[in-house]
C-alpha cells in the first residue's frame, strides 16, 4: 500500500537548511496497523505530511496504492486525498461554525456529492459513532472524545484506503483514549490501513508493528 | 447542485459574522451611494441651468445702448447713445448671419390697460416680428406681430397667458379691443412664456405703433438677433462688427466699453457647458476614488477573513478542497458581499434623488437631477467586477495556504 525509497527532506529555517528526514525506506502493506513513534524534532510530522500529501519532500519516491507521489499539483493533490486518505488530528480540527452533521458531510462536499445524499451518509456514520443525538451539535458544544469520534467519522465518509492519525488520543484523558484506539482497531479490522503517529508507549503497545524514528532515520 | 452548495457554504459563512460582513458592506454601499448622489446632483445642477438657458434661443446676441466714457473725435465722454430703428436695418444689411432681428422697448410711461371693467398695469413691449424666435414665445391662440401690422402700424397687441387671464377672464380674446391708455388695441393672439421669468404679464405690441402712439420718435432702446448656427468665434466676429458699425454710426470710440453693452449667449453658454464638463469630471474622479475606496476596504477585511479561516482553509485543503475551490469561495463571497451592498447603494442613492426630485420644485439652479439608466447599468456591471478584483488577492494567497502549516498551530 505504501512504499517509500529513500525519501528525504528538508526545511529552510531562514538562512539555514534543516535536513529532517534523512533517507526514509518505509513499507507499509494494506490492512496493516502500524505506529510511528519518535521524540519531538524526530521528523515523525513531517512524514505524516508527507504520507498524508500535505507536504512535498526532495528526493526519493514515494508511491501510494502503486500510485506515484510526486511533485503533485495541488488541485491532484487535493484529489488523491479525498479519495484515499482520511485524516483524524491531535486537535481535531473540526470546522467551528459547522454543526456535527456538516463536519462530517464536508469530504463528500468535495467529491460532488448533493448536499441531502451527503447528510444522509454522514447521519449513519455519526449512527456507527453512537453520536446520532448530537447531529445538530456544535463542535463547541461536545467533549474531546466526542469530537475526535466524529474526526474518525469524517475521516472514514469517503472510504479512504489509509487513515492516518496524528495524536489522536494526545488531547484525551485514558478513559477516552482507549475508547478512540478501540475504534481505530475496529476500523482496521475491517480492511483499512491505519498509520497512528504518537509518543507514546502504551498507544503503539495496541497496534501490529512498531516504526521507530530517531533524527531523521527509522531505527531497526 | 455544486453552486447551490457553494452558495450555502457562503451564506453560513457569512451569517456566523455578521458585523464583520456588514462593515465590509458599508463602505461598498456607502462609495455606490455617494457616487449615484454626486452624479445625480452634477445633473441636477446641469438640467437646471439648461433649463434657464432654453427659455431663449441660445445663438442670440443682445446689444443694449449705454453711454460714452471716452472722448472721441471732439466729444466728452458722458453722452447718452440712442439706438433707432435704422440701426436695425444697418445691422441687417452688414451681417447676413442674422435670421431674426428685434428690439425690447419697454414703454416706460404710466400706463393703464383696461378691457370692460377689468384694469390693470402689465409690462408692455415693443418689437418686431422676429422676437417670438428670439424669446421662443409659444403662440397659444392667433397669432403674433407680423411685418404688415410694423408696415402699417397697426394697433394690435399679443397677450401673454397671465395677461388674458386677467383681464378676458374665461372669455374668448382673440378679436377684441383692450384700452392702453384708452387707446384700443386689438387682440391678435395670445402666448406662454414658460420659463424663468413665469407669471410676468407681457403685452407687445409692433415697434413702430407704439413709436408713433407714446411719442418715441423712432428710438429703440436696444436690440437683439439670432445667428443661426455660429460658431463661437463667428460670434464673436459679429459681435465686433457689431460694435464697429454702431461705433461708427453713433460716433464714438470703438474702444468704449460702456457706449453699447453687447451680450452674447453663445459665449455665456460655452463657459457654462465648460464648467459643466469639468464639475462632471471632477464628480467621476471623487465617485470613482470612493469606490476604489471601498473595493480596497472588501480586499483588505476578505484578507482579514482569509486570515481568521486559515485552520478552516487548512481543513478543506486537507480534506480534498482544490485551489479553485478555496479560491472561488473567496471571491463568490466577496462578489456577493460587493453586489449586493453595492446594489442596495444603487437603490437608495436613486431613492433619495427621486424624493429630493418630488418634494423640491425645479429651481433655476436645480432640476430634475436624476442618473441615467446605462450609468446604473455601468455602476452594477463595475461592482461585480469589484467584487471580483477585491476577492482576488486574498484569494490566491488563501490558495497558498500549506494545509500542513495552517493544522500546525498545536
Amino acid at each position: 500500500m505504501i512504499r517509500l525509497n529513500n525519501v528525504n527532506k528538508s526545511y529552510m529555517m531562514g538562512q539555514n537548511s534543516l535536513h529532517v528526514l534523512k533517507g526514509i525506506d518505509l513499507h507499509i502493506r494494506e490492512g496493516e496497523l502500524v505506529s510511528i513513534m519518535g521524540s519531538s524534532g524526530s521528523g515523525k510530522s513531517t512524514l505524516l505530511n508527507i504520507l498524508g500529501i500535505l507536504d512535498n519532500y526532495d528526493s526519493g519516491e514515494y508511491r501510494l496504492n502503486g500510485t506515484m507521489i510526486k511533485d503533485l499539483s495541488e488541485t491532484k493533490a487535493a484529489n488523491y486525498r479525498n479519495r484515499m486518505i482520511g485524516f483524524v488530528f491531535q486537535s481535531f480540527n473540526l470546522v467551528s461554525f459547522k454543526n456535527a452533521v456538516e463536519n462530517v458531510a464536508l469530504p463528500l462536499y468535495y467529491k460532488g456529492v448533493s448536499r441531502k445524499k451527503r447528510n444522509t451518509i454522514a447521519m449513519e456514520y455519526l449512527d456507527k459513532m453512537g453520536l446520532r443525538d448530537w447531529a445538530e451539535h456544535m463542535p463547541s458544544e461536545m467533549s474531546g472524545g466526542q469530537k475526535q469520534r466524529i474526526a474518525i467519522a469524517r475521516a472514514l465518509i469517503a472510504n479512504p484506503k489509509i487513515i492516518l492519525a496524528d495524536e489522536p488520543t494526545g488531547a484525551l484523558d485514558s478513559v477516552t483514549s482507549m475508547e478512540v484506539m478501540n475504534i481505530l482497531k475496529e476500523v482496521n479490522r475491517q480492511g483499512i490501513t491505519v498509520i497512528i503517529v504518537t509518543h507514546e508507549k502504551d498507544i503503539s503497545e495496541m497496534t501490529q508493528r512498531v516504526i521507530r524514528l530517531k533524527d531523521g532515520v527509522i531505527e531497526n | 447542485m455544486f453552486d447551490l452548495d457553494k452558495w450555502e457554504e457562503i451564506f453560513n459563512s457569512i451569517s456566523k459574522n455578521k458585523l464583520r460582513t456588514f462593515l465590509t458592506a458599508l463602505s461598498v454601499f456607502w462609495g455606490i451611494f455617494m457616487l449615484i448622489i454626486l452624479l445625480g446632483s452634477g445633473n441636477g445642477l446641469e438640467n437646471g441651468v439648461k433649463n434657464e438657458f432654453s427659455n431663449d434661443a441660445i445663438n442670440t446676441v443682445w446689444v443694449y445702448s449705454g453711454q460714452t466714457s471716452l472722448p472721441h473725435n471732439g466729444m466728452k465722454p458722458g453722452r447718452y447713445i440712442q439706438f433707432t430703428n435704422n440701426d436695425i436695418e444697418e445691422i441687417k444689411r452688414i451681417i447676413p448671419e442674422v435670421d431674426h432681428i428685434s428690439t425690447q422697448t419697454n414703454i416706460w410711461t404710466e400706463t393703464q390697460v383696461n378691457y370692460k371693467k377689468e384694469t390693470g398695469a402689465f409690462e408692455i413691449r415693443a418689437s418686431l416680428p422676429g422676437h417670438r424666435y428670439i424669446e421662443k414665445l409659444e403662440l397659444q391662440e392667433g397669432r403674433f406681430i407680423n411685418e404688415s401690422d410694423v408696415m402699417s402700424f397697426r394697433k394690435v397687441a399679443a397677450l401673454s397667458k397671465s395677461v388674458k387671464a386677467a383681464l378676458f377672464k374665461e372669455e374668448d380674446a382673440i378679436g377684441k379691443f383692450i384700452r392702453i391708455n384708452n387707446i384700443p388695441f386689438k387682440v391678435i393672439g395670445t402666448f406662454d412664456d414658460s420659463g424663468g421669468e413665469k407669471g410676468r404679464q407681457q403685452i407687445y405690441l409692433p415697434i413702430s405703433t407704439a413709436q408713433k402712439v407714446f411719442n418715441m420718435k423712432t428710438n429703440i432702446n436696444n436690440f437683439m438677433m439670432t445667428i443661426g448656427n455660429s460658431t463661437l468665434e463667428e460670434s464673436k466676429a459679429i459681435e465686433k462688427k457689431i460694435r464697429a458699425k454702431i461705433a461708427e454710426r453713433h460716433n464714438f470710440s470703438v474702444d468704449d466699453q460702456k457706449a453699447v453693452y453687447i451680450h452674447n449667449k453663445i459665449e455665456e453658454y460655452k463657459m457654462f457647458t465648460n464648467i459643466f464638463s469639468g464639475v462632471e469630471i471632477f464628480i467621476w474622479v471623487i465617485g470613482i476614488g470612493t469606490i476604489i475606496a471601498g473595493i480596497v476596504g472588501v480586499s483588505n477585511i476578505m484578507t482579514i477573513i482569509v486570515k481568521e479561516r486559515t485552520k478552516e482553509i487548512g481543513i478543506r485543503k486537507a480534506l480534498g478542497a482544490t485551489p479553485y475551490s478555496v479560491v472561488s469561495l473567496i471571491v463568490q463571497e466577496a462578489i456577493i458581499i460587493t453586489s449586493v451592498a453595492g446594489y442596495f447603494g444603487l437603490v437608495a442613492g436613486v431613492g433619495l434623488l427621486e424624493l429630493v426630485s418630488k418634494n423640491f420644485p425645479p429651481s433655476q439652479f436645480f432640476s430634475n437631477p436624476s442618473v441615467d439608466i446605462k450609468i446604473a447599468i455601468y455602476a452594477t456591471i463595475l461592482l461585480v467586477m469589484a467584487g471580483t478584483i477585491a476577492g482576488i488577492f486574498p484569494a490566491l494567497k488563501a490558495a497558498q495556504i500549506k494545509p500542513v502549516e495552517a493544522l500546525r498551530d498545536e
